[in-house]
């Protein structure tokens, strides 16, 4: 397979000046140390092989908009090469180029010329891109009297229907209700199977884990990892954690006693999730040692995959149960009695530590996945106390 | 995809303009500027009644007022109105397209930091904008030559092409430049409005061709006669040209003088011509200039 993008060890500067000097005598007065240097990329290079989807993720200010804008054409890269090879759309801004005095109907046609359709191919696309975006009524309004959730509709349905041998998206999945993000993912996902190469700079690790086959994280712009979505993505909730400008670390310890399999029982008996809110399940820890160790404490803690928080923990030793001296494989079960949160992935890290020392003998860091759904349910009758009140007007 | 697919490299280098490709590169998003342009139109006259009438009107009104205050005022300038215009208009093309221009990467400025496209597009919108003003109010003084008993005359008409041609092409190089200068440097806006001031006033266009011709020639400074100097500014022989077509006579019977300078009709061909190839020499070097920019315009803006 070819490379549908080669992005070669690419750097970029941008020069910050404290006010930005925009006129003659500006640029005249200001001393030259006004301007400070800031690399926004740093010998920055990977592929992406024709028909795979890549996730390009990082922190604001990482570099990854400026990385695609580079890949887009839009900026130029102060050092290195990107080679990009068939027909490129990028997905920068829905709507680009909308105007609100502009109907409906003209905007599409503004913003699909953009985007390089023909007057033809979006003649050819028009009413699946007002399908798409559920706004028949609305085409011969103008924009202005849209809401910006209508904007957005439009602005995505008109980029879908692009038709090109490689996509770049920047964060336009971040919107509308999630109807109408189960539409876009569902369209990606077509792109996908039609063998089209995706770029997708997003923050929803979720989605880079459900759609990519690759990912790319960048930290103040280099390349941070490369590899696999769950290793990549893993990296990325280790580092917004907090431990920033440490490597990564998904398993530490000192492997006096190892974690040989984590599983999830969920109330059916079975290993495979996901779970229904507010029912119970059971994260059950097999530990085995390799030398004797006498003093063993086992926890986990569950984090939110939406929102980097720890929601749940437990500890062994809080609990008040001692595992006590043993050589072999032993097996400790967690009973959650029910899992109270919302829909989403959590993701759940296991501790091996000394009772004692708090010595870590093996940690797997936000390494099992969780996945929680919720089944609508009949609001069922309860006793609201109501007080009665009347008085003359 | 196929292997041989084109490939797009994009490196540190400041891609060095090959008009032959460019000029595939721009026409092949052709429709982007017209729906550009169009859309500019639109937003122009959206919510207004009258929509592009407004345009006609002002030919229409500034027709009628000249007309009206030449006869009450008993002046010698014959047929003024059509003298005015014929010049005016083709000025106005260049003046508009400067100003609109000038300021369109700017105005688009969203646009150019998220969108892909050849940013010649957004200069190229602007004169398209002025253009189609240009055409709607030529119309309206083509049918009033006639009607006014002015009437054409074919063989001077024959320079119209050319005249309009050099104007186009001075009128791109010269929108281009700013465009791209201005991102940089704001004040070329501002410079812009009073340049153009000034610049109006020293080209022949209110004011008879012939009395500038007169007076410059028969007062020589330091032995250079500044009537060569007058007509290095390009929209002199660019509007001398316009005038020439459509106001025709040179020296209108019953006139005292001459009012456009007299000079013979090859002889401001000839001109004309220089100042085309001037013009193209000119965009050639502007393009360059806009096209080496236009790599950091998003970083600029």
């Amino acid at each position: 397979m070819t490379a549908a993008i080669e992005v070669a060890d690419v750097s970029k500067k941008f020069r910050l000046f404290r006010e930005r000097p925009t006129s003659v005598k500006q640029r005249l007065l200001s001393a030259r140390s006004r301007a400070e240097d800031f690399w926004a990329l740093r010998n920055v290079s990977f592929d992406v092989l024709e028909g795979t989807s890549l996730g390009l993720i990082g922190q604001n200010g990482s570099g990854k908009t400026t990385l695609l804008k580079i890949v887009a054409g839009i900026l130029r890269p102060t050092s290195g090469v990107v080679r990009q090879r068939g027909r490129m759309a990028a997905l920068l801004e829905l709507g680009a180029g909308f105007h609100p005095e502009l109907t409906g109907r003209e905007n599409v046609y503004l913003n699909a010329s953009f985007l390089g359709l023909s007057r033809r191919e979006t003649d050819r696309a028009y009413d699946a891109i007002v399908e798409f975006a559920g706004l028949e009524e609305f085409m011969d309004n103008q924009a202005k009297f849209y809401s910006s959730g209508m904007l957005v509709r439009l602005g995505f349905a008109v980029a879908v229907h692009v038709d090109p041998e490689v996509l770049l998206i920047d964060e336009v999945l971040a919107v509308g209700d999630e109807a109408f993000q189960a539409k876009c993912l569902e369209r990606i996902r077509r792109f996908q199977r039609e063998g089209r190469t995706i770029v997708l700079v997003t923050h929803a690790l979720d989605t880079v884990r459900a759609i990519c086959d690759r990912a790319v994280m960048l930290h103040q712009g280099r390349v941070h990892a490369l590899g696999s979505p769950d290793d990549v993505v893993r990296e990325m909730r280790y580092l917004l954690l907090g431990q920033v400008d440490e490597g990564f670390v998904p398993e530490e310890g000192t492997r006096e006693a190892e974690i040989e399999a984590v599983d999830l029982v969920y109330p059916n008996g079975s290993t495979e999730g996901p779970l229904v809110r507010d029912d119970p399940f059971t994260i059950q820890v097999d530990v085995r040692t390799n030398e004797p160790v006498d003093d063993l404490d086992v926890d986990f803690e569950i984090l939110d995959g939406a929102t980097n928080h720890p929601v749940l923990d437990g500890r062994a030793s809080r609990a008040g149960v001692t595992i006590g001296r043993f050589d072999g494989k032993r097996r400790v079960r967690f009973h959650v009695s029910s899992f109270p949160y919302t829909a989403g992935k959590y993701w759940i890290t296991i501790g091996l530590s000394s009772r004692e020392t708090g010595r870590l003998y093996h940690v797997q860091t936000q390494r099992y996945l969780l996945e929680v759904i919720e089944v609508p349910r009949v609001q069922e009758r309860v006793d609201v106390p109501v007080t009665i009140e009347v008085e003359d007007l | 995809m196929a292997a041989d697919a084109e490939v797009a490299v994009r490196t540190s280098e400041a891609s060095h303009l090959r008009i032959a490709a460019r000029v595939r590169d721009v026409a092949s998003r052709r429709e982007t500027l017209l729906n550009l342009v169009r859309k500019e139109l639109k937003v122009k006259y959206a919510q207004s009644v009258l929509g592009a009438i407004w345009s006609l009107l002002n030919p229409i009104v500034f027709l009628a007022v000249f007309s009206f205050v030449m006869r009450i005022t008993n002046n010698q300038f014959r047929d003024y109105p059509v003298y005015l215009l014929s010049g005016l208009l083709a000025w106005n093309l260049c003046s508009v397209s400067l100003t609109t221009g000038a300021r369109s990467v700017i105005d688009n400025g969203n646009l150019v930091k998220k969108v892909a496209f050849p940013r010649e597009i957004l200069p190229l919108s602007a004169i398209g904008v002025a253009l189609v003003d240009f055409v709607l109010q030529s119309a309206v003084l083509f049918l009033f030559i006639p009607a006014s008993g002015h009437g054409f005359h074919l063989l001077e008409l024959s320079v119209y092409p050319l005249a309009f041609l050099t104007l186009i092409v001075f009128t791109t190089a010269m929108t281009l430049w700013l465009a791209a200068l201005n991102v940089r440097y704001r004040d070329i806006q501002h410079l812009l409005n009073l340049g153009l001031l000034v610049w109006f006033w020293f080209t022949p266009i209110v004011y008879s061709g012939y009395l500038v011709k007169d007076v410059l020639t028969r007062h020589p400074v330091l032995g250079v006669n500044l009537w060569n100097v007058f007509l290095g500014n390009p929209l002199t022989p660019i509007v001398m040209g316009f005038q020439r077509a459509l106001y025709a006579v040179v020296r209108p019977i019953g006139s005292p003088k001459p009012v456009l300078p007299d000079v013979s009709l090859p002889w401001l061909a000839g001109v004309l011509a220089i100042v085309l190839v001037a013009s193209l020499a000119f965009l050639r070097l502007t393009w360059g200039t806009f096209f080496r920019l236009s790599g950091d315009f998003a970083e600029e803006l």
